[in-house]
């Protein structure tokens, strides 16, 4: 476990420096001054002191992830300036999008697939597998509802098929295909709703042809430790789950692209961001560049493993990618 | 107010029927609803209620009656049982997963836990409270000590005992609804899986679990009529009038 925190903090390194380049794109004021490479501050979420005016509520879902998020987002917004609130444990998606609409919050991370389905109608089938694809699907149809849906994390957090490096190496398993000729002799975990989801068993059974020994559904948060413990074969888990490191899961290769993308996107009111003005955008597109899968799930895995605080661990992000100084 | 009400009226008109035809489920891909649908559901239900409360009864009750009849030790295992009602049946089920596994099991064992204490301790009382002069006139007939608690005290505790399983049976029916959680899917599916069954499948299973409580609390309510001695039963409509 120590050498696979060592490589997420590496990841999280990574991510620093790509937030770092792409600042430098960004800022097309200060070309001269730091044009030494040395302008790590420079690269930094600016503080505009005209934006202290404008009231920003940020909201999240009640999941560690989204709270992770929304501090990231709050405490991002404050470096820049603005005057930043925090409603971060809003209960589900359609909890937080009333909230959204309602004016009780000015924005909050949503994801694209989740958005799709259960805001917009769309059946699982019928949503986009390209991740840039769906972002821009799910863009159009909050539009219709006066929001602002910005540019997705690099992250997704899909469903995943995780086996333990026992099981792939034991029946030499890369892809999901490859389990065929297999299936029918594991048994497969997942949440409740994995039993009647397209993108879950149904889907591994319509476009996979895998017929499972036996399906046996488990509360969210059992998911890792049937696998760990030997009763599962096969787990459904989402992509930034921190145990999947910490097991050292080996998730499978989704080969026929069936899992929909999750990738998160902020969603604003389309009136806060009139007001808030281009450093809300700015500031919003810095922190997700470096919202990759590893750094994702290294900042999940501080929170639900090292029982740190959101708050804390979303300072540490934009500390370490050096957003905020 | 008038517009909620409305509202309310139709969100369980919409559940009666998600109870009674079958639909396209929101998610797609699958069928959701009908009577054969909440059969599927309830039978898993039922069978988990019954075992639990069965267990939970045949351990309980033959406790409960040889400390109320030695009359000593009774609070102790009382509140040791307790234990098991104060820890939340879903902690449990965490618990027993490292040693069984999910699935029936490891449910039954739960529930069993969640059913106990108002069955032992209504037994105990039960027993405890026979009139002690019964007890003495019956030891005085020459009565052996199984005899006594065979004739005189389980028919006189009999009224609290049932008391006890209907508490229980109500609590494990409407707690049997977590099962899904736990690898048997039961009523509990359509309230955890909203997406896929929609408001009004969640509402649906709600009222058949409540309707099956209900139901249950009836049944054994007859039930408990039928075995009451004659002898209390006179009393008591003697004592009313």
């Amino acid at each position: 476990m120590r050498k696979h925190r060592w490589l997420m903090l590496l990841a999280l390194l990574i991510a620093a420096l790509a937030v770092a380049g792409c600042g430098d794109d960004d800022d097309d004021d200060g070309g001269a001054s730091s044009s030494g490479g040395s302008g790590e501050q420079k690269a930094g979420i600016q503080k505009n002191d005209k934006n202290s005016s404008t009231k920003v509520t940020i909201g999240s879902k009640n999941f560690t992830e989204q709270k992770v998020l929304g501090e990231i987002y709050a405490q991002a917004l404050t470096a820049a300036g603005y005057d930043v609130s925090k409603q971060l444990n809003l209960g589900d998606e359609k909890t937080a999008l009333k909230a959204l609409e309602g004016g009780d919050i000015s924005a909050y991370p949503e994801y694209t697939g989740t958005a799709l389905l259960s805001f917009f109608g769309y059946t699982a089938d019928k949503l986009p597998t390209d991740p840039d694809e769906a972002y821009d699907l799910a863009k159009q149809e909050f539009a219709k509802k006066k929001l602002t849906a910005f540019e997705h994390t690099p992250y997704t957090n899909s469903n995943e098929v995780a086996v333990t490096q026992e099981t792939a190496d034991k029946y030499s398993l890369k892809n999901i295909s490859d389990l065929k000729p297999v299936a029918g002799k594991l048994t497969l975990y997942g949440t409740p709703e994995c039993r009647q989801r397209l993108d879950c068993l149904l889907g591994l059974q319509k476009v996979y042809g895998l017929k499972f020994k036996k399906f046996v559904p488990v509360a969210i948060d059992l998911r890792h430790e049937v696998l760990s413990k030997g009763q599962a074969d096969v787990s459904i888990v989402f992509t930034t789950d921190p145990q999947i490191y910490e097991e050292k899961f080996v998730l499978l290769e989704d080969d026929k692209q069936m899992f929909p993308p999750f990738n998160s996107t902020l969603v604003a009111r389309d009136d806060v961001v009139q007001k808030a003005g281009p450093d809300f955008a700015k500031a919003i597109g810095m922190v997700d560049k470096g919202l990759t899968d590893d750094v994702m799930q290294e900042l999940n895995a501080r929170v639900d493993l090292d029982k740190q605080s959101p708050e804390d661990v979303a300072g540490q992000y934009l500390k370490e990618t050096g957003l905020v100084g | 107010m008038d517009e909620g009400g409305g509202r309310a009226v139709n969100d369980f008109v919409d559940a009666i029927g998600f109870i009674f035809s079958e639909r396209d489920s929101p998610a797609g891909g699958t069928r959701v609803g009908g009577l054969g649908e909440i059969w599927e559901l309830m039978w898993p239900h039922l069978k988990l209620s019954g075992a639990s409360l069965g267990i939970a009864c045949a351990i309980a009750i033959p406790l409960g009656l040889w400390l109320g009849h030695r009359g000593r030790g009774g609070f102790l295992a009382i509140n040791a049982s307790n234990v098991g009602r104060a820890v939340p049946s879903l902690a449990l089920i965490a618990f027993f997963m490292a040693y069984i596994g999910v699935g029936f099991t490891n449910l039954t064992l739960a529930l069993v836990l969640l059913a106990l204490p108002p069955v032992l301790t209504n037994t105990y009382t039960g027993v405890r409270q026979v009139d002690r002069d019964a007890v003495d006139s019956a030891r005085g007939m020459g009565m052996t000590g199984p005899q006594i608690v065979r004739r005189v005290e389980l028919p006189l505790a009999l009224p609290l005992i049932f008391g006890g399983i209907r508490t229980s049976a109500v609590n494990v029916v409407a707690t049997a609804t977590i099962a899904p959680l736990a690898g048997v899917v039961t009523l509990g599916d359509p309230i955890i899986n909203v997406n896929t069954y929609g408001d009004e499948g969640r509402l649906a299973a709600a009222i058949v679990v409540a309707l099956l409580a209900v139901a249950t609390e009836v049944a054994l309510g007859t039930a408990q009529r039928a075995v009451t001695p004659r002898g209390l039963k006179v009393n008591r409509r003697e004592a009313l009038t």
